[in-house]
């Protein structure tokens, strides 16, 4: 009986370990396995997959010229729905499937999750879209870059922009309640209050997905803002500001990068003429970033989304330091990445001690016939 | 059916879906560009898919026909499936215990760290899963905010642990109480609504924990969540992430362990017939003496116990919480556990949580394909087997003539 | 005063807009007492189907009017064709299952259609075209009341009328009162109890389209996510009116709508859905079957 059952164990077990090696066997060592997490399905995969595109974009330039040193790159996608526990399954999936590098992930919430198990396997992460300060100010993931600049540098300039440029006092401050638009908007009151010269009138939060916005634009209107500062993403945006010109408003509206897109231009129409958002330093004449777009058309016959741009620049960034640097080594890659400034579409980069991207500052746009154009 | 009629009928309907699919799947518009793409190749691949999944559906329904016909005469015996056999069976069910432990046990050493941590999260499943089971499946009282119980433990640890650098050990139970107070809060107004009334407000109670956790943010720290929240320690011994991993695995192992006793022995106990008697009649149940007030709190209260241990896990795993891990879409598939693997049936609720979230695990093959598959799939276990994976047998008691006497 | 009437005004428009949703649900829920998940997602393909017909005539020079109508009637063949689909496929085997595998499947057919439309279509947010044009006599009052508001007020009044006479006077009416009575006795007295419930999944979805086009034109934008958070707050309206009685629907829509319009106005819109569901609960408390809902007496 008990030799029985250790029989069955032995079966049992070698079933279980032929099931799970299965699929992984293939374990080719002469390529370069490269990551991408983020949300590629669920309400925000319109944030991840624009980021999958452009590293393939990359990567399929890179392999036909024959890869880097020799070596092939592969692509390891991983979604993680945004979701930080998802994110920590996806995280270690990646990990024990050996990737050397990982773009990503895209929202805060789900990076933080996850960084923790990227910096214990000593892996380079560079995420295009997560802007939550603690992530390289914190100096608690010297693995982490990225190619946004952090929240830090962003509410200050919406807040300045709004008193000091155009001179009004009484400010609403209004965001989504999500993990990237409260932070935004908590900076931006503290901004205005600690400037002096403005004035918090309403500051508050707004359900994302909710079928109207009218009483909160009531509120607004109420309160006598003279200017909204939205911390958020663009659907919420181009709704209030529809919104905001239905019921006669003439309050300025000014943004954040979750807005600087061009779907918020296409869906909020003539609504969004006016509107200010902040965005990355402007790229339109840089020649990389119109190449990039060009690719992207010609390649999947649409116009790359969100963070599309950042995406494109890390993923070019990283296949660099991997060449310079002759390997996959976090200090290695480092090294490369502080000291040797690159050429992408988002500028002529190299990255802080911290792991933010030097010259990759924010600026204000203003929509002007129906095209962000830069505010002097 | 003859098979000319089968084809027509097979002809028909794939026409329907081409014609239900024709506008979202054929055209697609570009409202800036102004350009309009038809993708006619679409309304073919889907006609032919249509149909021969039609074919396939009636070629399987057919065998199934007929391995009924075949079966008539032994019909008469209501049929149990295999596990229910073997559980009836106490030298089989002790052999296959031993086995499903046995390779739990040495799952870890065969497998990578991300197996293992998947498995964990299967195993998490499990114990909210059973712990739903008792609200829903033993007390028939539709719950569709179990989530905010699993908050506030997963809480309870974070907040605790981040202000007071209080132990993984020290607030398990502390987690487990609190959600059981929340339980009974929640119990209380909500005690005379019937059926659909009470799920509509265990919604909007989730919503509620979730929406507060959300904006107090000098309680909660808002939607930043909470960061670095310490794994579990051993005897005050910290964990490399790989070893860490294995070690809550061992855990969750002890955990479901632990539950399936305690949930096993509740449902034969005075308690567990009492809820199964309020989920068959509760006028018939008052009429028997069972104050029901009393036993649906415990229902109420000892499901959210059980929430709240497995929230205080969570947060220990993920080392990061915050709101958006505790929307509606995650007590639904709580729910979809329970149901899925057999209402009241702890085995079938095992089999629930492991399939459902393995799966979309496991699915990550298909990429974006699936959350598609994900829904289909689904579907489908529920039209094929509505009763759930394993459904639970009903305690019959048979009245046997000669041994009539002798029955205490 | 004038805050309190712009308020309300919003949140009178807000609780005709759920209403537009909630009275689908509430009609299937009448019937075969099942909460249809899938409701909302039936109002975005609603929504996403006239989206792409007025795209498509705009692009070839239709006038407006041909263009509402045509994308109308449009919205409202397709998303009644998926609400008998998706009855007779996932709803029908299970007639006799036990009471939640229902809902399960419901869940299962909103997260697929969620999923075939973000596939077939896009993730992204796409802009909607504007097809209740801002009317000129409307203009003095557009601060406080605009055009497209009236638009849904009015249908959603309309509508509800049209469904009350159905229900009430029609045959179809009486066989549905009578399914959902007793869902043998009407088989008995010669009801086709399939047929009545298709027919009821039908009207359920063709109002559901209205919904989506109305409500999308409205707001100006979609995307294959929009159904979700709207059919979880028409449902809670539906449950809070008394679900399966139409009037219920609509009056539970309204006092949703306020609710959460003056929580906004006059609190804070953090908090806006906390008390909509605080509310719901009070209510429930007091009438446990909601504010128009008949109270079940159960006999032993």
């Amino acid at each position: 009986m008990k030799l029985m059952k250790s029989k069955k164990l032995i079966a049992a077990a070698a079933v279980m370990m032929m099931a799970m090696y299965a699929p992984g066997a293939v374990n080719a060592a002469d390529t370069i396995k490269f990551g991408i997490a983020g949300p590629h399905s669920g309400d925000l995969a319109s944030y991840g997959l624009p980021s999958v595109n452009a590293a393939k974009l990359v990567i399929d330039k890179v392999n036909a010229k024959g890869g880097i040193n020799g070596k092939k790159i592969e692509m390891l996608i991983e979604d993680d729905v945004c979701k930080p526990e998802i994110a920590t399954n996806t995280a270690t999936k990646l990990v024990s499937e050996g990737v050397q590098v990982v773009l990503g992930h895209i929202c805060s919430g789900a990076t933080v999750a996850a960084m923790p198990i990227y910096r214990d396997a000593k892996i380079l992460v560079m995420s295009p879209s997560a802007t939550t300060d603690p992530l390289t100010l914190s100096g608690e993931y010297p693995n982490f870059f990225r190619t946004i600049a952090p929240n830090a540098a962003q509410s200050p300039t919406m807040a300045d922009f709004a008193v000091n440029k155009l001179g009004l006092t009484k400010i609403a401050v209004i965001h989504d309640k999500g993990d990237y638009g409260k932070p935004l908007a908590e900076g931006a009151k503290k901004a205005v209050e600690d400037g002096g010269k403005g004035k918090v009138v309403l500051f508050e939060g707004i359900t994302p997905g909710a079928v109207d916005y009218s009483a909160i634009v009531q509120k607004i209107k109420q309160s006598g803002a003279e200017a909204v500062i939205f911390g958020g993403y663009h659907p919420e945006a181009s709704k209030i500001v529809s919104m905001m010109k239905k019921k006669r408003l003439k309050t300025e509206f000014i943004s954040d990068d979750g807005v600087k897109d061009d779907t918020f231009i296409k869906v909020a129409g003539k609504d969004a003429e006016g509107v200010y958002a902040v965005g990355p330093e402007d790229v339109t004449s840089n020649k990389m970033s119109i190449a990039a777009k060009e690719e992207h058309k010609a390649a999947f016959k649409s116009d790359p989304g969100a963070f599309f741009d950042g995406a494109y620049a890390a993923t070019t960034a990283m296949v660099n330091a991997i060449e310079k640097a002759g390997s996959t080594d976090l200090e290695a890659l480092k090294k490369v990445l502080q000291s040797e400034k690159v050429e992408t579409p988002v500028g002529n980069i190299n990255f802080d001690e911290k792991g933010d991207a030097v010259g990759v500052g924010y600026s204000m746009y203003q929509v002007q016939g129906g095209k962000f154009v830069v505010v002097k | 059916m003859s098979v000319f009629k089968q084809g027509m009928r097979g002809l028909f309907i794939s026409l329907w879906f081409m014609f239900l699919t024709f506008p979202i799947m054929v055209i697609k518009v570009d409202p800036i560009e102004r350009i309009v793409r038809w993708r006619w190749e679409n309304c073919l691949y889907i006609g032919v898919g249509t149909f021969l999944v039609y074919f396939l559906l009636q070629y399987l329904l057919h065998r199934k026909l007929q391995s009924v016909e075949s079966n008539t005469e032994k019909d008469n015996e209501p049929r149990e499936s295999i596990i229910h056999r073997i559980i009836a069976n106490p030298q089989q069910r002790n052999i296959m215990v031993g086995i499903l432990l046995a390779v739990a046990i040495i799952f870890p050493y065969f497998s990578s760290s991300y197996q293992t941590n998947v498995m964990t999260t299967a195993l998490m499943y499990v114990v909210l899963g059973l712990g739903l089971n008792i609200v829903v499946g033993m007390a028939g009282l539709l719950d569709l905010g179990y989530v905010a119980f699993y908050a506030v433990g997963a809480y309870t640890y974070a907040l605790l642990n981040h202000h007071f650098q209080l132990g993984f050990w020290t607030v398990l139970p502390i987690g487990g109480g609190l959600a059981a107070i929340f339980g009974i809060m929640l119990g209380f107004p909500v005690l005379r609504l019937r059926g659909d009334y009470l799920a509509i407000v265990t919604l909007g109670f989730g919503e509620i924990i979730r929406l507060v956790l959300e904006n107090w943010g000098e309680f909660s720290k808002g939607p930043s969540g909470i960061s670095n929240i310490a794994r579990p320690g051993f005897f005050g011994m910290e964990f490399s992430l790989d070893s860490a991993i294995i070690y809550l695995y061992y855990l969750m192992i002890l955990f479901v362990i632990v539950t399936i006793f305690i949930v096993n022995r509740l449902q034969d106990s005075r308690l567990g017939r009492a809820w199964i008697a309020l989920r068959e009649d509760e006028i018939a149940c008052q009429a028997m003496g069972i104050d029901k007030r009393k036993t649906k709190l415990v229902a109420f209260s000892l499901g959210a116990f059980w929430a709240g241990i497995i929230g205080v896990v969570f947060a220990a795993k993920t080392t990061f919480i915050n709101p958006a891990s505790f929307t509606f879409l995650e007590s639904a598939i709580i729910l979809a556990i329970v149901v899925l693997g057999g209402m009241g049936s702890i085995v079938g609720v095992i089999f629930g949580a492991l399939v459902l979230i393995l799966l979309p695990e496991y699915l990550r093959a298909l990429s974006e394909y699936r959350m598609l598959a994900f829904g289909a799939i689904l579907v489908a276990m529920m039209v094929f087997r509505p009763q759930g994976l394993i459904s639970n047998i009903r305690r019959t008691y048979r009245f046997d003539k000669t041994q009539s006497l002798n029955v205490k | 005063m004038d805050y309190f009437i712009e308020l309300f005004l919003g949140g009178i428009t807000r609780g005709a807009i759920y209403a537009l949703i909630a009275l689908g649900y509430t009609m299937v829920y009448g019937i075969i007492g099942l909460i249809n998940f899938a409701h909302g997602e039936i109002y975005m393909i609603g929504a996403f189907t006239s989206f792409i017909v007025a795209t498509v005539l705009s692009i070839y020079g239709f006038p407006l009017l041909a263009i509402v109508l045509i994308a109308g009637v449009a919205a409202v063949i397709w998303s009644s064709a998926y609400g008998y689909t998706v009855e007779k496929i996932a709803y029908k085997p299970l007639r006799h299952a036990p009471r939640l595998s229902p809902l399960i499947s419901a869940i299962g057919m909103s997260v697929f259609l969620q999923n075939y439309v973000l596939l077939a279509q896009t993730s992204d947010f796409l802009p909607f075209p504007e097809l209740i044009p801002e009317f000129a006599f409307m203009e003095p009052v557009a601060h406080i009341i605009g055009s497209s508001d009236i638009i849904i007020l009015i249908t959603t009044a309309v509508i509800m009328i049209i469904l009350t006479v159905v229900i009430k006077f029609t045959r179809v009416g009486k066989a549905m009162r009578a399914t959902a009575q007793d869902r043998t006795m009407a088989m008995l007295v010669g009801i086709n109890v399939n047929r009545i419930i298709s027919a009821t999944f039908i009207i359920g979805s063709a109002l559901a389209a209205i919904g989506g086009l109305l409500i999308a034109s409205h707001v100006g934008q979609i995307n294959f996510y929009i159904g979700f958070l709207a059919g979880i707050k028409a449902f809670t309206a539906a449950v809070l009116g008394g679900i399966g009685s139409i009037p219920g629907a609509v009056l539970g829509s309204l006092v949703l709508g306020l609710t959460e319009s003056f929580a906004t106005g006059y609190v804070s819109s953090d908090y806006e859905d906390v008390f909509a569901f605080s509310l719901l609960v009070l209510i429930l408390i007091f009438k446990p079957s909601g504010l128009l809902g008949k109270a079940e007496t159960k006999k032993v």
